[in-house]
């Protein structure tokens, strides 16, 4: 491995903030400029959409039961079993939807996007687009980002829904409570404030998904191996992204509940 | 469009591509050290040099895909390095590339990928299937229109990418070692295509290559479109094939002219190169 010293390691980081941050604003000023790309918004849509439910609702049902699991444990101990639903769809709806389904989107996505750019980057393609007269940020960067941001919307909404009926599966088959009050309770206590949060998250969180796929793959050197460097980067760095843009949207949601 | 279009620099009558004292560096390393040199209308210029002399490296900056550390170059009278990206764009569509591996689009047909610029352009699907279908004649790949490029050879690859280059009528094409990588008879064929497309269409060309032999042949030979096929220029003088060479060596030019010209040449390091 090359090794720079840390002026230089410095200055490659910044510019690679720089870099990012153009393209991430380039890829939002393009929703207002000619031409638009519907088919490929709607391409992408399908496919970062209908592709990733079957993942994201595995993911949501089985984070469900979990939940399930250890808040009917712990709530054994104080003799409220009942508050069950309660706890299973706050923790749904505010945070564990909107970032798990994140996580699994950028698995799958970011990578995806880091790969397909990546290969199109290292074949010359992406500048045989530019040769073309097409500017590939509005051709290949922007609908991914519209398509992940629209799609991310649902997807959470799918997420937290069968996360519910995976917390009710179980609250039904194994601990014996009532239907009726797990909904009841699930459904009440859910204030606007939560549903809001819940969703106005995974907005951010598609936006990093997007951005950070599409600049790792148009930043793409090195061949084959600079592909794959590039897809497990993206995923990294988009992963940690979420979690920590997570902290500071939970903190500001907070505090204008 | 209209800002590329409205205040032309330089004579675009005579002249397509000027560069004055290019320099161009990667990562502190020099590839141009100052090229200077002309690409007249309707003449092609063989660009020739060692691997790692600039020659791509000449063909990306003409097209603004990158970006020259000093000089100016002039693109159909326009000075693209004072040009933003948004105006060359507009300013690409008149001028055409065909990439060394042809960078074809790997998830679209044939079809798809010579009618990109068309489709772009959201021309009428039956104009754009008429289009594409008499451009895939020329280089004679019609019966290819529905293939992907993964189950194309080398050769058919290079000739889809020509299609695609030229199927807008751009005024300038620039070609990127289109022989790279093929056979002895499969370089001919594209040459012969690269001679049809200068003598039929008159277009202005700028072809890089490190084979001597693709230049030599455009040099001395016509396109007869009577037996579609290349023939001699000897013995026919008055037959002008417009056609010179540039020889580059470690980022520099060390030769521009014709090949009655290099044919004179004292400088030991072209004699031995065209030796």
């Amino acid at each position: 491995m090359e090794l720079i010293s840390p002026g230089e390691f410095l200055k490659r980081n910044v510019l690679a903030v720089q870099d990012y941050s153009n393209l991430a604003a380039r890829a939002l000023g393009n929703v207002f400029r000619h031409p638009r790309y519907v088919a490929d918004f709607m391409q992408q849509a399908d496919f970062i959409g209908v592709g990733s439910l079957p993942i994201v609702a595995l993911t949501g049902m089985f984070t469900g039961i979990v939940l399930a699991m250890n808040t009917a444990s712990t709530l054994q101990r104080f003799g409220t079993v009942s508050l069950t639903g309660q706890v299973v769809s706050i923790s749904m709806v505010r945070e564990l939807g909107p970032v798990l389904t994140s996580l699994m989107v950028a698995g799958r996505n970011a990578s995806g996007m880091a790969s397909e750019l990546g290969s199109m980057k290292v074949t010359e393609q992406i500048d045989a687009m530019r040769a073309l007269g097409t500017d590939p940020s509005k051709k290949l960067v922007t609908p991914r980002v519209l398509a992940t941001v629209f799609m991310m919307f649902f997807l959470t909404i799918i997420s937290d829904l069968v996360g519910l009926v995976g917390g009710w599966l179980y609250s039904f088959a194994l601990l014996g409570l009532d239907t009726y009050q797990y909904w009841n309770t699930a459904y009440q206590k859910l204030t606007y404030n939560d549903v809001l949060t819940g969703l106005i998250k995974p907005l951010f969180f598609g936006f990093i998904i997007s951005t950070v796929g599409c600049y790792y793959g148009i930043t793409t050197r090195g061949g084959t191996q600079g592909v794959g460097r590039a897809t497990t980067q993206a995923v990294v760095a988009s992963s940690v992204l979420i979690l920590a843009v997570d902290v500071v949207l939970t903190e500001f949601l907070l505090r204008f509940s | 469009m209209a800002e590329f279009r409205d205040e032309p620099l330089v004579d675009t009558v005579h002249k397509t591509i000027i560069f004055e004292d290019v320099v161009m560096g990667f990562e502190g390393l020099p590839v141009l050290g100052g090229v200077s040199f002309e690409l007249k209308r309707g003449e092609t210029k063989a660009v020739l040099g060692v691997a790692g002399a600039g020659k791509s490296t000449i063909l990306k900056l003409c097209l603004g895909l990158i970006h020259p550390d000093a000089g100016r170059i002039y693109v159909l009278g326009h000075d693209i390095t004072t040009m933003s990206e948004e105006q060359l764009f507009d300013l690409r569509n008149h001028v055409g590339m065909v990439f060394q591996e042809s960078a074809l689009f790997d998830s679209l047909t044939v079809r798809d990928n010579v009618a990109f610029r068309l489709m772009e352009e959201k021309l009428p699907e039956q104009e754009i299937e008429s289009r594409v279908r008499e451009v895939l004649r020329f280089v004679e790949l019609e019966d290819a229109i529905d293939k992907l490029p993964s189950e194309l050879s080398g050769g058919m690859r290079r000739r889809v990418g020509i299609a695609r280059a030229i199927i807008t009528h751009p005024e300038v094409l620039l070609y990127d070692s289109p022989t790279g990588g093929l056979d002895p008879i499969t370089s001919t064929t594209i040459i012969e295509l690269i001679m049809k497309q200068r003598d039929v269409s008159k277009t202005s060309a700028l072809l890089v290559s490190h084979r001597l032999q693709d230049g030599f042949m455009l040099a001395s030979h016509y396109y007869d479109p009577q037996h579609n096929r290349m023939e001699p220029v000897d013995g026919k003088p008055l037959l002008d094939v417009h056609t010179s060479f540039l020889i580059l060596r470690d980022g520099k030019v060390i030769f521009d002219g014709t090949a009655h010209d290099l044919g004179r040449v004292q400088d030991p390091y072209i004699r031995e190169y065209i030796s």
